[in-house]
């Protein structure tokens, strides 16, 4: 383990009182400095009791914690407890408070002076896309279960802390909102860079949000703890490939982009090239389509050899159009889907200026799959051998 | 007619002896429920987390409510002399009960995820109790403070009986000489003005109550 965590659980556990059995045992843990780990597992393996050992919510009963390489394990709570920011599903928005006066909880507390404070909340307020004129005197039963959630992490974000702990944050909200507050907050992280620790019980979740995940066994055992890409493509045992379920295949596309394809040529003509070229070049090729480009190169209509022996050469009406153009930057998981509903099966990629870059066949997906497979496991047997 | 005609004649002749009634009434009363108040609500506050202490506080709050106004009164008479003392000492143990059930109530129902989240944020425990669990209590507080200050505007009438001030001289002079004129003109002068004074008195806390109450608790 590198030695700059800038949070480090060393042999942490927590056993309650009049229990034989720990709730944590022996923990180890690094985070790193603006990462975003996330701790997931069943329901009841200690994943929040875990997080809230970190800023002693739940004190433990032996190791250290360690924030920056500083033992923390017996400082001032509250006082540690103000340098890290705090989100729980409840989110606990103080309702006799305004907006902004809820927001400037931990700031008032470390007695920053009235202005810096005012011009925070503000500040705070747009970052989570609330506009301050509209929200700051609002009250929380004014807001909706959305709103209010931004505002919790608004407030989490109050003093600016450096590390973030947040217990099923996105839990308690419907689907569709739960998605945007994600990509939202997955925005602001790519800005702010605050080191996070994130409890989810939903592997989705914790697929999308972290930057590795830590699964999480009976009484905290870490199960695995690495990028969601690696564990998709290599569950190290059945617990969790148990836990991530079916379609962990799938899932892991969406950490594949097409630009990290190797695409071969295509068989292709433009709409001078009367249809008998296209022909000649179709048959000379294994393919089944051709593309049709415009003068720049830009991918217009898709055609078989029946489809170019009706047309009379304007490239109009025979074929299918081509609807979808990928980019370099789009995930396979994306080209996936395109791909199941094009007819050709194929998928054109184009580059910024629209012109053809290459087409992705079913096979560059198997073969992606395959190496990350066999990358993720090399990992691990150079991990083992190590 | 004739009788409330006789009765506010009776008001008009006495009416500098009612006024001077009526403040003492009101300053006994007022002086009880604030002591009560901020005993109750420490106390309150104290007991709230161990079922066992509020079981016994709420039990011996109770109790006292249960003993007859007069034998109270009667009892401290030994212990603190005649006059306001013993008088305010009774009121006292009977208003503290409404507000000490308030209290406890009332943080009851402060929601753990708000205790939780000052918590996580730093706060220490009497930041959390000046600055979260009891502003979120006040108003079911307070709803004990009224219910404690008409009880205690009844009881005060009957203080003139171990020497304290207030309306009761009126109504315990008139049931003194009973039949003999202008006996229940007094009677009726001291009850009609101790029930003005408990319902101007409810309407005041009424107002106080909403004005002290955070906008984003109110309804």
């Amino acid at each position: 383990m590198s030695s700059d965590a800038k949070i480090r659980l060393d042999n942490v556990e927590k056993t309650y009182h009049g229990s034989s059995v720990s709730a944590v045992d022996k923990l180890s843990l690094d985070v790193y400095e603006g990462e975003i780990l996330v701790l997931v597992g069943p329901s009841g393996c200690g994943k929040s009791t875990t997080l809230r050992l970190i800023n002693r919510m739940i004190e433990p009963t032996g190791g250290r914690i360690f924030l920056d390489g500083e033992d923390v394990t017996t400082v001032d709570p509250d006082r540690l407890r103000r340098r890290i920011g705090y989100v729980i599903q409840q989110i606990g928005l103080f309702p006799h408070q305004t907006i902004a006066q809820n927001i400037a909880t931990v700031p008032k507390m470390l007695k920053w002076d009235k202005n810096r404070i005012a011009a925070r909340a503000d500040e705070l307020l747009t970052m989570v896309g609330l506009d301050p004129d509209q929200y700051r005197d609002r009250y929380p039963k004014e807001l909706s279960g959305g709103q209010a959630q931004r505002v919790g992490v608004a407030r989490a974000l109050g003093a600016d802390p450096e590390i973030m702990l947040m217990d099923e944050p996105f839990g308690a909200i419907d689907p569709i909102t739960r998605e945007r507050l994600q990509n939202e907050f997955l925005r602001l992280q790519a800005e702010l860079r605050k080191t996070i620790v994130f409890v989810t019980h939903d592997i989705d979740e914790a697929i999308k949000m972290g930057d590795r995940i830590a699964i999480l066994g009976e009484r905290s055992q870490i199960r695995q703890c690495d990028t969601p890409e690696r564990i998709l493509a290599f569950p190290v045992d059945e617990f969790v490939d148990d836990f991530i379920g079916a379609g962990s295949t799938i899932k892991g596309l969406n950490f594949e982009q097409v630009g990290g394809l190797r695409l071969n040529g295509h068989p292709h003509i433009t709409v001078d090239d009367p249809p008998s070229t296209g022909i000649k070049v179709l048959r000379a090729s294994d393919q089944e389509w051709l593309l049709i480009l415009d003068d720049e190169r830009r991918p217009l209509r898709w055609m078989r050899e029946r489809d170019l022996n009706r047309s009379s050469g304007s490239y109009l009406d025979e074929g299918e159009e081509v609807r979808i153009r990928l980019h370099s930057d789009d995930t396979l998981f994306h080209a996936l889907e395109q791909m199941l509903q094009s007819s050709s099966g194929l998928c054109c990629v184009v580059d910024e200026k629209g012109a053809l870059a290459g087409v992705v066949e079913m096979t560059h997906l198997r073969k992606a799959i395959r190496r990350a497979q066999v990358e993720a496991r090399r990992h691990y047997e150079d991990l083992e051998a190590n | 007619m004739d009788g409330f005609l006789s009765w506010l004649t009776y008001v008009q002749g006495h009416w500098s002896d009612l006024q001077a009634g009526l403040l003492a009434h009101a300053k006994l009363v007022l002086i009880v429920v604030a002591l009560a108040t901020v005993f109750s609500v420490g106390l309150g506050v104290i007991v709230q987390r161990s079922a066992v202490a509020r079981a016994v506080a709420l039990s011996v709050a109770g109790i006292f409510l249960t003993i007859p106004s007069l034998a109270l009164f009667a009892l401290f008479i030994p212990l603190v002399g005649i006059g306001n003392t013993p008088a305010m000492i009774a009121m006292f143990l009977y208003a503290i009960l409404p507000i000490l059930r308030n209290t406890v109530t009332g943080l009851d129902e402060v929601s753990p995820a708000v205790v939780e989240s000052a918590r996580g944020m730093g706060m220490n425990g009497t930041q959390r109790l000046l600055r979260v669990r009891l502003p979120l209590a006040w108003p079911i507080i307070m709803a004990g403070v009224r219910v404690s200050t008409l009880i205690t505007v009844g009881i005060a009438a009957i203080a003139v009986l171990v020497g304290g001030d207030g309306l009761g001289s009126f109504i315990q002079g008139g049931l003194t000489r009973l039949g003999l004129p202008n006996s229940f003109e007094a009677v009726w002068a001291g009850t009609i003005f101790t029930v003005a004074l408990g319902l101007v008195l409810d309407l005041v806390f009424a107002g106080i109550q909403r004005v002290t109450t955070p906008r984003g608790l109110r309804l």
